[in-house]
C-alpha cells in the first residue's frame, strides 16, 4: 500500500501499525511524538491498534508546549 | 549550532508577545536547515491554548496546518518560541520537561527587563543547551 508520510508518498506492506510504521521511519524520541492520521490525531495508546490503508496521510508531531 | 533569524521576524515575534501580554506568546519557525546551521524564513504567530501568563501550548491542530503550510513553501520546522512575560529568557523546568524535539530550536523571548531579551536553546543528549543566535 502507499502512504503519504510527513508529506511524502512511500510503499508499506499491508497490514502495518503505527507502531511499526514509527519504528520503520525512525522517528526520535517516539514516546512523546504525537500521530495524526488523515488529519484526525489518534491517541498514542491505539498506535498499535491503528492500520493506517493505502493512500492515508500520517505526520508525526511533538507537542509545543512549556512555562516559566 | 547556530539559528539565523531576521530582525523583521524578531520584530514579528516581539509585537506578537506584547500584544500577548499579560499571557505568553508562542509560535513556530521554519526554515532550512544547513550543515553549520540553520535559518529561519517563516514566523508562524499562533495562539496560546493555555491563554496563561505562566505557561503555553500549541494547539496541534494549528501546528498541522503550519507544518502544512511550511512544506508548500518548500521549508521545514525548525522550532518553536514563547515569551516570558515575567522571567528571564532561560528555559524553566517545565520547559526543559516538555522540550521533547531534539531537531529543534527552542527560541526564549523574555519581556522582563527593560530591554527585551531572546535567546535560542536546543536538546543536547536529553540536556537543553544554548545556541549561538544571530540576527541579521
Amino acid at each position: 500500500m502507499r502512504l503519504i508520510v510527513a508529506g511524502v508518498e512511500k510503499e508499506y506492506a499491508d497490514g502495518l501499525s503505527l507502531t511499526r510504521l514509527i519504528e520503520l521511519e525512525k522517528v526520535a524520541t517516539p514516546q512523546y511524538v504525537t500521530v495524526s492520521l488523515n488529519d484526525a490525531f489518534v491517541e498514542s495508546g491505539a498506535f498499535p491498534d491503528t492500520f493506517p490503508r493505502d493512500g492515508d496521510s500520517v505526520e508525526f508531531l511533538y507537542f509545543m508546549g512549556g512555562g516559566r | 549550532m547556530t539559528l539565523v533569524l531576521k530582525k523583521t521576524d524578531y520584530a514579528l515575534m516581539l509585537a506578537h508577545a506584547r500584544r500577548c501580554l499579560p499571557e505568553e506568546a508562542c509560535g513556530l519557525i521554519a526554515g532550512r536547515r544547513a550543515e553549520d546551521g540553520k535559518r529561519v524564513e517563516k514566523v508562524y504567530l499562533t495562539a496560546n491554548g493555555d491563554r496563561s501568563r505562566e505557561h503555553f501550548s500549541i494547539d496541534p491542530q494549528e501546528q498541522l496546518g503550519a507544518v502544512k503550510d511550511m512544506r508548500a513553501r518548500g521549508l521545514v520546522p525548525l522550532g518553536n518560541f514563547h515569551s516570558h512575560p515575567e522571567t528571564p529568557a532561560r528555559p524553566s523546568p517545565e520547559d526543559i520537561r516538555l522540550a521533547r524535539d531534539p531537531s529543534a530550536s527552542y527560541l526564549i523571548l523574555s519581556l522582563a527587563g527593560p530591554e527585551p531579551e531572546l535567546k535560542s536553546f536546543h536538546l543536547e543528549s536529553d540536556l537543553i543547551r544554548e545556541e549561538e543566535l544571530i540576527l541579521v
